[in-house]
């Protein structure tokens, strides 16, 4: 589906990945797990073509995207969900959800479009509820929602989600995760980027562990759970010898 | 043509670039930040895993010897903290002091999956009654070999060294289906098979999984015709995965596991890396295993690599040549490798210092046999029998124990010794004939 290689982003000087390769086979869940700061969420807008890198090659489906201009990403077949979901607070739901399926309006696909908002409310039926709301009168998960489901809108393959449990309960997270499994069901690929890494790396097929701009562990979902690295750095464990 | 994962073994060539260059990208990022050797080897080279845009980048950073997993025990190179480590294996190493490897538990999942596909590829599958035997030196191995058997879920009966001749019954009684073992081994069953007018078609033997040893065509065939089985061998390395690196496949064809190891040949002297499907030494990287990377190990064996095979039993792994040849004197007996060397330095700690020595290897029925002429010099200077036996066995027992070899020590006089040495050879091979 989509494939990396070499990717090198910096910040003025400071370079914020360093020699990043991954993939994501189609119908694959892979979670990208690392610090805050350690190049995660630059990594999406790379891809998605809202940052411009400094070298590598991105790939999609076999074809080379990569000094392409974002909306050419989105007709590609990549949606993101940004971080801190990012929907427009002043807009209606149902606004917010034609944004999302904008390019799509431009290629005279209403009656398409009209079908599958009734499908993402099939997923979310909170949102047929709330259709004419303002999107900023929504909870924290209602607005998670949102923003994936304006990511559907534009039919993508690739769903690109960034830090979907950010700042949400617990219980929401876990329905919020069902609905990325249920979504991957029907056939989608998804590269997720999660602060809660036990979570994404359950769900997921695979995972990549990002320090500092580089992958320094990676692997099927299960076997990274087991990781003893990763379960110090990130599940909480300690990390003393067992002499100490 | 039935295969263990489907999803790895076919997979395509730029599939496998993709998957190697990351997979290798992260072993270096680990080994630089946890293992002050690789690190130091690479900021000697001026270089940082950052430099490595590309499988064929790897050819700038520096080799690994076996030298250098010595002067590292015990856990010099092990990229995890120990409480990350559920298994220690240890091979002799060359300095005397063990080379010591270590295994996740992640790393035993993937030697098992490898092992599995070499069954698979051997055509054993979850019907099959496998029947194990493995020398003192070879547990390591013949525990690999026995998990995975367990894991496709054969039947196994996972024999030490028994009695051969009890092996043969319980080969015929208990209806074995699949022999893993040595080929030095397998060769002893079928003459002794023929010995006892064992009629190997009544048996229901069929399939032979021989490994740890150069395999030639022609102790292939005499396996085959001997025990009325088809032979399946395997390459790999004591200092990780056993026999894990390349599996054959119902063609013949030995498979190398590229999705965990990246091969290259070389040349043995220059180091520089030879043309596709030209013959050198092959130097592995390991790139899935966490706790004990390898990074360009000189193995020592001389083989070639064919990129590309097309193989049609849909395996898209690059195929190599079993090797028959070493770029080293590493003797292989029994299945256990041993240098001359190791030997050297056995007598020498038995002796204070290690006096002139010849190692003759020949085959009593088929079993490799491995007698060490000592000459009988100041060191070994004794007035009693009783303390030259006693040194004999002491140097039996530490062969046994430190390189898991089972020889004969044979003392012998300063003019047998320069008659021994006039080839100018410190290993002869005796043809069995001459000896018998």
């Amino acid at each position: 589906m989509i494939k990396v290689r070499n990717l090198s982003t910096y910040y003025r000087k400071i370079r914020a990945l360093d020699n990043i390769s991954l993939h994501v086979w189609p119908g694959e869940i892979v979670s990208l797990i690392g610090a805050n700061g350690s190049g995660k969420t630059t990594l999406l807008n790379n891809i998605s073509g809202v940052v411009p890198f400094h070298s590598g090659q991105i790939s999609i489906n076999g074809t080379d995207v990569s000094r392409k201009r974002p909306e050419d990403i989105v007709s590609i077949g990549v949606s993101q969900v940004p971080e801190g979901r990012q929907v427009f607070s002043s807009l209606t739901v149902l606004d917010n959800l034609k944004l999302g399926a904008y390019l799509r309006y431009r290629k005279w696909q209403r009656q398409a479009i009209s079908e599958d908002m009734e499908s993402v409310f099939s997923v979310f039926p909170i949102l047929k509820e709330r259709l004419r709301q303002r999107a900023g009168t929504l909870s924290g998960g209602e607005q998670q929602m949102l923003a994936i489901a304006r990511g559907l809108m534009a039919k993508p393959k690739l769903l690109m989600l960034d830090e979907p449990s950010l700042g949400l309960a617990p219980k929401i997270t876990m329905e919020i995760l069902e609905v990325i499994v249920s979504l991957k069901e029907q056939g989608l690929t998804i590269l997720l980027v999660e602060q809660n890494a036990r979570a994404a790396l359950k769900i997921s097929d695979r995972g990549y562990v990002i320090e500092t701009g580089s992958v320094v562990i990676q692997g099927e979902g299960r076997e990274l759970l087991g990781d003893g690295d990763i379960k110090r750095a990130y599940l909480g464990r300690d990390y003393r010898e067992f002499w100490e | 043509m039935r295969l263990f994962n489907r999803r790895y073994e076919t997979i395509s060539r730029d599939d496998i670039d993709q998957i190697q260059l990351e997979r290798l990208q992260s072993t270096l990022n680990k080994a630089y930040k946890n293992i002050a050797f690789y690190q130091g080897e690479m900021k000697h080279r001026d270089i940082s895993p950052r430099d490595v845009s590309s499988v064929k980048d790897l050819s700038k950073i520096g080799f690994t010897t076996r030298d250098d997993l010595s002067y590292n025990y015990p856990y010099g190179l092990f990229a995890v903290p120990l409480r990350d480590i559920v298994r220690i294996n240890s091979t002799s190493g060359i300095t005397g002091k063990p080379t010591v490897i270590g295994y996740t538990k992640n790393d035993l999942g993937v030697w098992t999956e490898l092992i599995s596909r070499l069954y698979t590829g051997a055509g054993v599958t979850a019907d099959d009654i496998v029947q194990m035997s493995f020398d003192f030196g070879m547990a390591n191995w013949g525990r690999s070999m026995r998990t995975a058997a367990e894991h496709i879920e054969a039947s196994v009966i996972p024999m030490s060294y028994l009695n051969p001749a009890k092996e043969l019954m319980i080969m015929s009684d208990y209806r074995t289906s699949c022999l893993v073992t040595t080929p030095s081994h397998a060769l002893h069953l079928s003459w002794l098979a023929k010995e006892k007018g064992i009629q190997v078609e009544n048996l229901n033997i069929s399939r032979a999984i021989l490994v740890s040893e150069p395999l030639t065509d022609a102790d292939r065939s005499r396996v085959e015709s001997g025990l009325g089985v088809h032979v399946s061998t395997a390459y790999g390395i004591p200092e990780g995965m056993g026999p894990g690196i390349a599996y054959e496949c119902g063609e013949g064809r030995l498979h190398i596991s590229e999705d965990h190891f990246i091969v290259e040949a070389v040349h043995p002297e220059t180091g520089n890396p030879v043309a596709p499907g030209d013959e050198g030494e092959l130097v592995v990287t390991t790139i899935t295993t966490k706790a004990f990377p390898l990074i360009r190990f000189r193995t020592g064996d001389i083989s070639r690599i064919i990129p590309d095979a097309g193989c049609p039993c849909g395996r898209t792994f690059s195929v190599m040549d079993v090797p028959m040849e070493r770029s080293d004197d590493m003797l292989t007996f029994r299945g256990v490798k041993v240098y001359p060397d190791q030997i050297k330095s056995v007598l020498a700690d038995v002796l204070g210092e290690a006096p002139p020595f010849v190692i003759e290897m020949y085959k009593v029925k088929e079993l490799d046999h491995m007698d060490i002429h000592v000459e009988e010099g100041e060191a070994l200077f004794s007035d009693t029998i009783k303390r030259l036996e006693n040194i004999i066995t002491r140097i039996q027992g530490d062969l046994l124990e430190l390189l898991g070899i089972r020889a004969n020590i044979k003392l012998v006089e300063r003019s047998t010794m320069q008659e021994l040495l006039e080839g100018g050879k410190q290993v002869i091979y005796r043809d069995t004939l001459s000896k018998e």
